[in-house]
């Protein structure tokens, strides 16, 4: 019987989760075990639906299992453009709320449930399903070998947007460890942990069967990103459970220490989620859709190595001036300012790829896309160092300036590199001739970075008008400035920001139209890219 | 595997590793990046010589510096201390009066005053001191417990009604709601009230109240219903409301009045302090002169 195993597995799973609801200790657990029961239970019928009964001695239709594995790539990509979209729009809500903080629904949807929602749907959701569904494709392009662990895949796509909807439910409903970007619970974490494994294993499966005699770049990037990932999240989110039939749980480490923990953790999310990933990402998809070899072998093994090495060091930037020992503060910093040229290694490889192909981006906008994310890749990977230092972090920190920086960080490189592989893989995967339009891609270019200009120059219009309005003192040694004062100030950026932001959640949904009529077979009439459309056909 | 090829367009060699198409060219590093690393990693030693930066069993190396962000803002706020040391010294000698009329010691008082204000008042009051609901407005000339420097800084160094400091300003407005005036009286005092206060009224209703007045409320809000200072009594001849002045407003304070509470101040702050914070009440615009008070 196909999915014998996986159908009572989610049955039992089912009646734990009612026998959770039953005994439930607190009524934030409750709501969970009755959602995670229904949708155990949703799940369960689908499987059954789909389970084939076939006669002993006479197995039923075999799958074909000699190609590569692509189905579950496609509802990655799928689940990369709804979450991207779902997250965007929170971002532009929680926007509103700090414009206006009449947004503010009390009391599921106030700004302190869905900031986080918003900051996990665009990592986590959006990112990495984005990470999910590039690395299972290019690892087995790159290997030359399906993917490892029959239907763990499988498992490892759904037990993954499992723990987004947990998780996401968790933080509407109030749940969470105020860890910033860690802040499911303690049973959310462990669930997560047994995807991540899963996940682990179909990789590193997958590469150890591998029919090339190296590993690809970007696979070393996808696995620093899965292994250093397994680490951060099991130390950071070490922590005793008031009841194992509650939602309550209290960190292993306490003061200083946790706040390092934490920091260690948050920044090496943005260092081996955010960047790692996508750097895996980037080495496959920026030479591809250029077709040019990579520019440098030699530069991507020393920026690889130096990069992993140095970005585990850096999270004590982000507790400068605070109770931590002034060494470490001195040791983040540095590590910090010797990791702008490793991060830049990646910047070059990938822009000089295209030399002998620039005229490409004349014609093409995903690589138009591409070329942006790496620009801006650049960019933040200039800011960040520079940020880290600490007479500019003085300035800099608790203001607008770190979200502007994160923003045109994740908005312009992680965003830009995402959407640019999803326009590369759908026609690929759902054997298109060609995207529904181009210049949509091209509309969705300029959305979304018109989007992240206005988003990111406004935020370090009110960063620093923060920062220099914190410090102000009078001839006679006082400060000048109340908060609130300080708050009024901003008032006409945190407008634009939010302008900014709709800005990039309209390039999503052109995307997502896009995308979506691609899937559908259609093709646009439209004037192809580089052609203007009086043009004459060029001579031959 | 393919074999190491030279590529067409940039003349460079590939390493001769090939992955579903993606080749790989044998460029040597930038020189420009490398040499900005290998600086980068310069300053990196340098900064961590000069600084606190290797931990050791006991505390970290102190580096040439022998600075740390606690002693660097020790420094600086000591600096900033002696800076104000003599002008603090002569406001703590000073009378109120004396630094009134002091122009240096003014300024000096009113700047302290402003950031305190900030710091301490602005989430009642507002920041520009102007009030709200249930919070009165200090640029004004209408004050519940009188307006000059010696009332404003008792009521600041004791506060109102906190149940902290027994010398706190206090005093009580009875819920008339609740046993004393029936409903169709409240209506009645009310409607006298906003006679005082030169609004629209029912006059019938009002010329009943103002006996009732005579009898309930006079004895704190005077026979004039201009206020009385001593037990923090509201003028109601004016059109300045702490807690609203239309005719269902003053009916609900009547019958369950409502009374604001304001912290000690000198359980918080120095003297010297609630004497700045005086003097910068004082100066926004309502201050009287004490012979101007009784």
């Amino acid at each position: 019987m196909k999915y014998g195993f996986e159908l009572a597995a989610m049955l039992v799973a089912s009646v734990l989760a009612l026998l959770g609801a039953a005994f439930a200790k607190d009524p934030q657990f409750q709501a969970h075990a009755w959602i995670l029961f229904f949708v155990l239970a949703a799940g369960s019928v689908v499987l059954l639906r789909n389970t084939k009964f076939a006669a002993a001695g006479h197995p039923g239709a075999v799958e074909d299992t000699s190609g590569y594995m692509d189905e579950v790539v496609k509802y990655g990509v799928i689940a990369t453009t709804f979450w991207g979209v779902v997250g965007f729009l929170v971002g532009v809500v929680i926007a509103l709320q700090m414009a206006w903080p009449e947004f503010n629904i009390e009391p599921y949807l106030n700004f302190g449930r869905i900031r986080p929602l918003h900051t996990s749907a665009v990592i986590f959701a959006f990112g990495g399903n984005a990470l999910l569904a590039t690395s299972f494709y290019v690892v087995q392009r790159t290997t030359r070998a399906r993917l490892w662990g029959g239907n763990l895949p499988w498992f490892v796509f759904w037990g993954y947007q499992l723990f987004i909807v947990l998780a996401a439910t968790g933080y509407v409903l109030g749940i969470t460890q105020g860890r910033e970007y860690a802040e499911p619970e303690w049973y959310v974490d462990i669930w997560i942990t047994v995807v991540w494994v899963a996940y682990l294993a179909v990789f590193v499966g997958t590469l150890v069967k591998r029919k090339e005699p190296h590993i690809y770049v970007a696979n070393w990037f996808y696995l620093a990103f899965i292994i250093t990932i397994a680490m951060l999240h099991l130390v950071n989110n070490l922590a005793v459970p008031v009841s194992f039939l509650g939602s309550k749980s209290y960190s292993a480490f306490a003061g200083v220490q946790d706040a390092l923990t934490q920091w260690w953790y948050g920044h090496n999310a943005v260092g081996f989620f955010l960047t790692a990933g996508f750097l895996g990402m980037m080495y496959y998809f920026v030479p591809k859709q250029a077709n040019r070899p990579v520019y440098s072998y030699r530069l991507s093994i020393v920026h690889f190595w130096s990069l992993i090495f140095l970005y585990i060091w850096a999270g004590p930037h982000h507790l400068h001036y605070t109770a931590l020992p002034d060494w470490a503060q001195t040791l983040g910093m540095v590590f910090s300012v010797m990791l702008w040229m490793p991060s830049w290694g990646g910047m070059i490889n990938g822009l000089m790829t295209l030399s002998g192909a620039w005229d490409k981006l004349r014609t093409d906008p995903i690589l138009r896309m591409m070329v942006l994310a790496l620009a801006f890749y650049g960019m933040s990977t200039f800011e960040g160092p520079m940020m880290s230092i600490k007479s500019v972090n003085s300035l800099s920190h608790y203001t607008d300036w770190t979200i502007g920086h994160v923003h045109s960080g994740a908005l312009g490189w992680v965003g830009m590199i995402s959407f640019g592989a999803v326009y590369y893989l759908v026609p690929k995967l759902w054997h298109r001739e060609q995207l529904y339009s181009l210049r949509l891609v091209n509309w969705h270019l300029w959305l979304a970075t018109i989007g992240i200009v206005i988003y990111a120059a406004v935020l370090w219009v009110a960063g620093i008008t923060q920062g220099l309005m914190w410090r102000e003192y009078d001839s006679q040694g006082f400060l000048v400035n109340s908060f609130i004062e300080t708050v009024n100030a901003i008032h006409p950026e945190y407008v634009m920001r939010a302008i900014g932001g709709a800005l990039y959640l309209a390039g999503g949904l052109v995307m997502a139209y896009n995308v979506y009529r691609t899937i559908r077979g259609d093709v646009r009439k439209e004037v192809p890219m580089g052609a203007s459309a009086t043009a004459a056909v060029p001579a031959e | 595997m393919a074999e190491k090829e030279i590529d067409k367009v940039s003349g460079v060699e590939t390493t001769g590793h090939e992955w579903d198409g993606i080749k790989e060219l044998n460029n040597p590093l930038p020189r420009w990046w490398l040499w900005t690393f290998y600086a980068t990693i310069v300053f990196a030693i340098g900064y961590m010589a000069y600084y606190p930066a290797i931990p050791l069993i006991e505390g970290s190396t102190m580096g040439m510096s022998g600075e740390t962000n606690r002693s660097v803002l020790q420094q600086e706020l000591k600096a900033a201390d002696e800076a104000k040391a003599g002008l603090v010294s002569q406001i703590e000698q000073a009378s109120l009066q004396d630094i009134r009329s002091n122009d240096e010691l003014f300024r000096f008082a009113v700047a302290g005053g402003s950031s305190l204000f900030k710091v301490n008042c602005s989430q009642c009051h507002g920041s520009g001191a102007q009030g709200g609901p249930g919070y009165p407005n200090l640029n004004d000339d209408d004050w519940l417990w009188g307006g000059d420097l010696d009332a404003i800084y008792t009521s600041i160094k004791h506060g109102v009604r906190n149940g902290t400091d027994p010398d706190a300003r206090d005093g009580q407005m009875p819920t008339f709601g609740e046993g004393i005036l029936e409903a169709p009286q409240i209506q009645q005092v009310a409607n006298y009230v906003l006679k005082l206060s030169g609004q629209e009224h029912d006059e019938a209703l009002a010329s009943t109240g103002q006996q009732l007045f005579a009898e309930n409320c006079a004895a704190c809000h005077g026979e004039d219903g201009k206020g009385g200072r001593d037990f923090g009594a509201p003028n109601l001849a004016d059109q300045l409301w702490l807690y609203g002045g239309t005719a269902d407003k003053i009916a609900a304070q009547i019958s369950k009045p409502k009374h604001g509470v304001m912290p000690a101040w000198g359980q918080k702050l120095d003297d010297v302090e609630v004497k700045q914070l005086t003097v910068y009440v004082h100066s926004l615009g309502g201050g009287e002169q004490a012979a101007a008070t009784q």
